[in-house]
């Protein structure tokens, strides 16, 4: 018998898509009939009340968690969210619901092993809920007490070799899609570069040191799966310098209907027989590409690698072979002052593990070292760039203005020339400019 | 309950602590298949809804069967999964970062057992506990915050959203009939922990009244200048107050007309809630996207300024939704993203098109972005 009633929240239980409802009510009941006689550090009916909580929060169209309060472990200023719920007398199982982040392994592989140890911690010392995973990458632990919160770290650092993730005005955990480990478009190991990021960078993980969160993404090309772009005031976005790999057998298969274009991914619909000329030439946005009699040509100086032919005929093209990454910067949601996207600030460097990946670390320490002596309390680096200008970052990162950094030269002449670039400066003698110039 | 103890002692903290390790290593959880064919990898194929072969230069192939999964899973359902792993895949999963759930075989004689074993599982609502799908030309998962489950400033619920509008496009989960890939996502308000601002579809949890004032508690519990700094909008300035007793306290005020809702102020200071029944809501934004393909990246557009709350099922919400992808599916060409397509057809015919209301407040007037998408030129449609 559930503790209490929730007729909203079981219309959600129907439907074909999996339902976090009948979910939650599978974990209330394991937790209710305890089979492995788990000695349960936190409420019995910690999902019981959660659910009852979550019923109220649809009957009043209004949530009832409290602000978190500063709850973590020892030493660390991330890692831990504090909540509180507002109708503790009601629900006591969630008085405390605080999550616990964890990181994530890069490109989130795991064996079943590890899965079920932290699994295990979790069982025992938190809700038996998580999310896998949260927005930024992170395992998400969901809902546990206070005096739980050093045990779970423990357990974790000691006996599963595992750190927390970060929360609050510091790096917050690193994310990269699946890169070389199972997709042939990654232009680098995204998982390799996203892990010792990770770790060469811990300090700066657990300890706010600065203005806001600040995020990493690593995107093996520019498809951006991982949406780096978009989320991540550093990009790292795979790309390459030399020409697209062309097997021409392959690019008259796909033109003859042996391989289905696009890996497949059309299948569900009668879009009529494969035009390469239709569906790759004319809508490669440089128009650099064309058919020589049965040979598919491409004049590579000219491609912007946008992927289209190679996600379009992934047999027939590949991505070249001298690769390594852009670094787009300044990406963020739109609180405060307006949603911005990446902006290029370096067209290509070599992503290099032989020499711990020297020449990106130069980039983020230089941005760093700017961010946090210029950025207000709470600014991402994306609004301090907007605040400062682009200029301005350039020269923190010692680098010359490209074309490239723009989508078209500035349409305002207001520019703010530096008194070292004008012959003369600005210091003149107006008694020497009067004399040919009267009042 | 007793209390068992990690280890961890609470007299002498720094004793024995291990801190900075960071995740495991990534190689320790590679699937063998993976680990012997890592960069070797020439192309792949989906050879059906939520199946997938990679094929390596060594001859080696890898067969994944994606399934989808809310967000929110507990522990029960994570060992269920590890137990699939385990009879099928040697113990190895992955997760994506759209909250799918990767199972991976290296033949194609083990696909079929797989696939079968997944959707024959189901939850006693009667949903499936993994279903197969998430590829190609179709809907994958909804990327997604907390909501009323955990969060402090939601202006909407993010499960029970999801889990509706899943249902309602669950077809297209498992089917690869539109031009492209539709990338859905949801954030419960407009601090964006979901960054839907480059979705294809994007549901996005909306306050629309300002904060109320909890002046007793203002100087009690916040910092004023504090919550002062916090307001983009220069909203919020300190004031006085006289309670009912007439003791007169410090507190804050508001410039109503210029608050536009975004909850900064009550992150700073808890004593100025803002959420409402009937302010709060969701707004619908359409078009972006964050791959290079073709096209540039571009940012979501809001096509419906309000849409209220309407637990458990979010009638409207999903039905506004489904209306989008219908329209989309029957007009746009091959490989033309949403986005891409109402640029090609003109705004005026995706309005038209998708039979959705153009409103006052659908025009921007925010700041210097607003005046780049007001129309410079003659060209339009009647």
């Amino acid at each position: 018998m559930a503790k209490h009633e929730t007729p909203m929240l079981d219309q959600l239980e129907s439907g074909p898509w999996p339902s976090f409802v009948s979910d939650m009510k599978q974990e209330a009941e394991a937790r209710a009939k305890n089979v492995n006689n788990v000695e349960y550090q936190i409420p019995v009916d910690v999902v019981d009340d959660l659910l009852g909580v979550l019923e109220l929060s649809y009957k009043h169209g209004r949530t009832h968690w409290k602000h978190g309060g500063i709850v973590g472990v020892f030493g660390y200023g991330g890692g831990v969210i504090g909540r509180y719920c507002d109708q503790p007398q009601e629900f006591p199982g969630v008085a405390h619901f605080h999550t616990v982040r964890v990181a994530q392994p890069a490109g989130k592989y795991y064996t079943t092993e590890y899965l079920r140890q932290i699994m295990d911690v979790w069982d025992l010392r938190g809700s038996g809920l998580t999310n896998m995973h949260g927005s930024t990458g992170d395992i998400v632990l969901l809902g546990t007490r206070t005096e739980q919160l050093e045990e779970i770290f423990f357990d974790l650092t000691h006996k599963y070799n595992t750190d927390l993730g970060g929360s609050g005005s510091n790096l917050r955990t690193p994310a990269d899609c699946i890169g070389t480990s199972r997709c042939e478009y990654s232009c680098y190991d995204t998982n390799a570069l996203c892990h010792f990021l990770t770790n060469e960078f811990q300090d700066e993980l657990h300890r706010p040191a600065f203005p806001y969160k600040f995020k990493f993404k690593f995107d093996g090309c520019p498809n951006c799966c991982v949406a780096s772009l978009a989320r991540s005031d550093m990009a790292f976005i795979g790309t390459w310098k030399d020409d697209i790999r062309i097997d021409q057998e392959a690019v008259q298969a796909y033109i003859g209907g042996e391989i289905p274009p696009n890996g497949g991914a059309h299948a569900g619909r009668d879009w009529g027989k494969f035009d390469i000329q239709k569906e790759v030439i004319d809508l490669c946005p440089t128009g650099c590409m064309w058919m020589d009699g049965n040979e598919l040509k491409i004049n590579n100086k000219e491609c912007t690698r946008c992927m289209h032919c190679i996600n379009t005929m992934p047999r027939a093209l590949r991505i070249g072979e001298d690769t390594g990454c852009s670094i787009l910067v300044g990406a963020k949601a739109p609180i405060l002052d307006g949603q911005q996207m990446g902006s290029l600030l370096v067209p290509f460097v070599e992503v290099n593990p032989d020499n711990d990946y020297e020449a990106l670390i130069n980039y983020i320490d230089k941005i760093w070292d700017w961010w946090m002596m210029e950025g207000k309390n709470r600014e991402r680096l994306g609004e301090t760039i907007r605040r400062l200008s682009f200029q301005k970052l350039l020269e923190a990162c010692d680098m010359e203005a490209d074309v490239r950094h723009v989508l078209h030269p500035r349409e305002n002449p207001y520019i703010f020339w530096k008194e070292e670039e004008v012959p003369g400066g600005w210091e003149r003698d107006i008694k020497e400019f009067r004399k040919f110039h009267q009042r | 309950m007793a209390f068992v103890s990690s280890g961890y002692n609470p007299d002498k903290p720094m004793e024995n602590r291990i801190t900075d390790i960071g995740p495991r290593h990534f190689e320790e959880f590679y699937p063998p298949v993976i680990k012997a064919n890592k960069g070797k990898w020439l192309y792949h194929e989906i050879l059906e809804p939520g199946v997938l072969v990679h094929v390596s230069e060594t001859g080696d192939e890898v067969y994944t069967v994606r399934v989808g999964g809310a967000r929110l899973m507990s522990i029960t359902h994570i060992r269920e999964m590890c137990d699939i792993a385990d009879k099928h895949c040697g113990g190895y999963l992955r997760f994506t970062t759209r909250n799918n759930v990767e199972f991976m075989v290296d033949s194609k004689d083990k696909v079929e057992a797989l696939k079968q074993d997944l959707s024959s599982r189901k939850f006693p609502g009667g949903s499936y506990k993994f279903p197969i799908g998430g590829t190609g030309a179709g809907v994958t998962n909804i990327v997604h915050t907390q909501g009323w489950v955990h969060c402090h400033t939601p202006a909407t619920d993010a499960s029970g959203p999801v889990k509706a509008t899943m249902d309602a496009l669950f077809k297209d989960f498992q089917d690869m009939r539109l031009p492209a890939q539709l990338r859905i996502s949801l954030a419960c308000c407009l601090n964006m922990c979901g960054a839907v601002h480059c979705s294809d579809i994007a549901i996005l949890g909306f306050h629309r009244k300002p904060p109320m004032i909890d002046h007793e508690y203002v100087s009690k519990n916040c910092e004023i200048p504090l919550a002062v700094a916090a307001c983009p909008t220069s909203a919020i300035k300190p004031s006085k107050h006289v309670l009912a007793d007439g003791t007169e306290v410090k507190s804050v005020s508001v410039n109503n007309d210029r608050c536009m809702y975004c909850g900064n102020c009550y992150t700073m200071c808890p004593s100025m809630p803002l959420a409402d029944t009937d302010g709060d809501g969701i707004v619908i934004m359409v078009g972006g996207k964050v791959s290079n393909r073709i096209h540039a990246p571009k940012f979501s557009k809001v096509v419906v300024s309000y849409i209220k709350n309407e637990p458990p099922r979010w009638k409207t919400t999903t039905d506004t939704i489904s209306k989008i992808v219908e329209a989309y599916a029957n007009d746009a060409r091959k490989y033309e993203r949403i986005g891409d397509w109402a640029e090609r057809i003109g705004w005026e015919r995706f309005f038209e098109k998708c039979e959705l209301d153009f409103t006052h407040h659908l025009i921007d007037d925010f700041r210097d972005h607003a005046y780049y998408t007001w129309r410079q030129t003659t060209q339009f449609k009647f």
